[in-house]
C-alpha cells in the first residue's frame, strides 16, 4: 500500500508506527508540549504519545498557540516523525515554518485526502521527502 | 492562485537579519493560505508573549540578536509574570528565568509594555476599516466587530512576524466580502430583564460561538447598546467556545447599522432563535462544579477588568472583608489609574488580590487546590480555567461572585431580585 501527499512543509522524510487520530485535536492544553503525550482526557486518543509517530490529523480546533506547542515538541525532539493532513493548518504548520528558521531539523508534512488515512492504520510507515507515503517492511 | 511578493518584499526576504526571518514566515504562512500578496498593516497586537517552552524565548531572541524591530504599532497581550509584583505567580525556576527573558525580547523588538488582553481599553484602537495583525482571540473579536478594524486570528509567531514585516497575507477578514453575516441569532424572544442583566452577555456569547463557530453572524433584537464591557465580555466568551472571529449587532457594531446591511442584502443561511432554555441550558455549562457548597477562590478580569468594572466591584463589596479572596485582573493601564485614586489601597486592604500583566488561567497564581472550586462571571474563565488551573467552576454574576466571597459559600441572587 502506498500513496503520494503534497508537500505542505518540506522537511525531513520520516518513519515510525501510524497514528490516525479518530477526532480533531487542540494542541495547546490537548497535547503535552514536554512529551507529546495526548493529554486531553475528552479525545479518544487521550494516553497516547504522538512523539515519532506518523500523524495523521483530522484537523484541529482551539487556540492559536498550536504552533508553539509543536515548536516546542521540534525543539525537545518529541515531535512525530511526519505529519499528514487533510488540509493546510496554517496555525499548526507555522511550528514547523519558524523551526525550521531556527535551524532545527523538521518532520515532513504532507497533505493527503482524509479518506485515505484509515487505511495506514497500525501499520509501519514510511514518509518520504516528496511525499511518498509507503508500508516499510 | 500562488503568492507574488512585491521586489522590496523579495529583497527583505533574502536577507540573513531578524527582518528577513520575519518576512520569510509572512510569505511561508501567505503561500500556505493561498493568498495572492501581502498588505501593509497599521498595527499589531501580540500575544506570542506567554512562555509555552523554551523554544518561543530561543526564537524571540534571534530576532533581537538579528536586530529585528517592530514597524508598526505593537501592544503586548498577557505575559507569564505579574512584573508589577502585584500577586504571586508560582512559575518555578528554570521556567521562570526563561519567561522573563522571553518577555524582555519582546520589549526589546520595540513592542510597547502593555500586557493586557484589553489593549482596546488601553488606548489602542486601530481606525475603521484599517488592516492589523492582532492576536488573542478577545482582542481579535473586539477589534474586528466593534472597532470595525481587520484583521485574522494571527497566532505566536506570525504576530511578532507581521509587526516586524509591516504585513500580513491578504485574506479571510481582511476581505470585505468575508466579513458579511451569514448567520442570524435573534435574541428578540428573552425577557428584557434577562437581557439587562448583566451575566446576558457573557452566557449569550458562550452559546453565540457554540452556534455559529467559524461563521459570522448578527446579533438581532437587542434594545440598545450594552456598552463596551458588555461587548467585551460576550466576544470574549464567543472566541471560546467557537473560533469567532467577527461579530455584529444590529444598530450597535459600526458594519451593522442594521441586520440587512450585515447581511449584505442576501438571505442568511441560517437563523437561530434564541429561547430562554438554550439561554438556561448554555449558563448551565458554564458552570463544572455540580451542586456544591464550597468556593475556594473567586477569579474575575477575563478579559481584563477595565477601571468601570473596579468601579462596580467596590460598589458591591461595600466596605465588607472578604472571606475567599477575589483574584481580579487588570493591566498596569488601569493599575496606574488604581494607585492613583486609591482604590488599588481599599480592594487589597479588604482581601482583593490584583493580579496585573497577566492571569489567573495563562499561569500558576491560584493555590494548588485538590477539587477546588473557582467562582467567576467571565465567560471566558469558565471555560479555560478547568483544563488550566485544575479548579471545578461555578459561575455566576458579579454580584454572586461578591457575596459568595464575603460569605465564604457560594450564593446566588434570583434574576431581577
Amino acid at each position: 500500500m502506498s500513496a503520494r501527499g503534497n508537500i505542505l512543509v518540506a522537511g525531513k522524510p520520516g518513519q515510525g508506527p501510524a497514528l490516525v487520530l479518530s477526532a480533531p485535536i487542540s494542541f495547546w492544553g490537548g497535547v503535552d508540549p514536554k512529551s507529546g503525550r495526548i493529554a486531553d482526557v475528552r479525545h479518544p486518543e487521550c494516553g497516547q504519545s504522538m512523539s515519532g509517530k506518523v500523524l495523521f490529523l483530522p484537523g484541529t480546533i482551539g487556540s492559536s498557540s498550536a504552533s508553539a506547542v509543536l515548536m516546542e515538541l521540534v525543539h525537545a525532539g518529541h515531535a512525530p516523525a511526519a505529519l499528514v493532513l487533510h488540509e493546510p493548518d496554517a496555525i499548526l504548520l507555522l511550528g514547523l515554518i519558524v523551526a525550521r528558521e531556527m535551524g532545527w531539523e523538521t518532520p515532513v508534512a504532507v497533505r493527503l485526502p482524509r479518506e485515505m488515512f484509515a487505511a495506514f492504520e497500525g501499520r509501519q510507515l514510511q514518509v518520504g521527502a516528496d511525499g511518498a507515503i509507503s508500508v516499510s517492511n | 492562485m500562488s503568492l507574488a511578493l512585491t521586489a522590496d518584499e523579495r529583497r527583505i526576504a533574502g536577507g540573513a537579519d531578524g527582518a528577513a526571518m520575519a518576512m520569510r514566515i509572512v510569505a511561508e504562512s501567505a503561500s500556505l493560505l493561498g493568498a495572492p500578496r501581502l498588505i501593509p498593516i497599521a498595527s499589531a497586537h501580540i500575544d506570542g508573549a506567554l512562555y509555552h517552552g523554551d523554544s518561543g524565548t530561543l526564537f524571540a531572541e534571534r530576532l533581537v540578536e538579528g536586530g529585528a524591530q517592530v514597524a508598526v504599532r505593537s501592544t503586548l497581550n498577557v505575559g507569564a509574570l505579574d512584573l508589577m509584583g502585584c500577586s504571586r505567580v508560582r512559575l518555578e525556576e528554570p521556567q521562570r528565568s526563561m519567561a522573563r527573558r522571553m518577555m524582555e525580547a519582546y520589549r526589546k523588538l520595540g513592542c510597547e509594555q502593555s500586557w493586557t488582553c484589553a489593549p482596546y481599553q488601553a488606548g489602542h484602537r486601530p481606525a475603521f476599516g484599517s488592516d492589523v495583525a492582532w492576536g488573542e482571540s478577545n482582542a481579535v473579536v473586539f477589534c474586528n466587530s466593534v472597532l470595525g478594524a481587520r484583521t485574522n486570528r494571527y497566532g505566536d509567531f506570525l504576530d511578532i512576524a507581521c509587526a516586524i514585516s509591516g504585513r500580513a497575507p491578504d485574506y479571510g477578514l481582511h476581505l470585505k466580502e468575508n466579513r458579511r453575516a451569514t448567520l442570524v441569532f435573534d435574541v428578540s424572544a428573552l425577557p428584557p430583564e434577562f437581557l439587562a442583566s448583566e451575566i446576558a452577555w457573557p452566557v449569550l456569547g458562550s452559546l453565540y460561538g457554540r452556534e455559529a463557530g467559524n461563521a459570522v453572524g448578527v446579533v438581532t433584537g437587542i434594545p440598545r447598546n450594552p456598552g463596551e464591557d458588555a461587548l467585551k465580555a460576550f466576544g470574549a466568551a464567543a472566541a471560546s467556545s467557537g473560533a469567532v472571529g467577527l461579530f455584529h449587532i444590529d444598530g450597535v457594531t459600526p458594519e451593522a447599522p442594521d441586520a440587512e446591511t450585515a447581511l449584505g442584502g442576501i438571505t442568511a443561511e441560517i437563523t437561530i432563535l434564541v429561547t430562554a432554555a438554550m439561554v438556561a441550558s448554555a449558563q448551565a455549562r458554564l458552570s463544572t462544579a455540580g451542586n456544591t457548597e464550597r468556593i475556594d477562590a473567586v477569579a474575575i478580569g477575563s478579559p481584563h477588568l477595565s477601571l468601570d468594572e473596579f468601579g462596580a466591584l467596590q460598589r458591591l463589596m461595600a466596605g465588607r472583608r472578604l472571606a475567599v479572596p477575589i483574584h481580579a485582573c487588570t493591566g498596569r493601564h488601569v493599575l496606574a489609574e488604581l494607585d492613583r485614586n486609591g482604590q488599588r489601597k481599599a480592594l487589597e486592604a479588604l482581601g482583593v488580590v490584583i493580579v496585573t500583566d497577566t492571569c489567573v488561567v495563562v499561569t500558576p497564581i491560584l493555590p494548588d487546590s485538590a477539587g477546588g472550586v473557582l467562582m467567576t462571571n467571565s465567560g471566558k474563565f469558565a471555560h479555560y480555567a478547568p483544563g488550566n488551573t485544575g479548579y471545578a467552576v461555578l459561575y455566576g454574576s458579579l454580584a454572586d461572585c461578591v457575596e459568595s466571597a464575603v460569605t465564604g459559600r457560594p450564593v446566588f441572587a434570583r434574576l431581577g431580585s
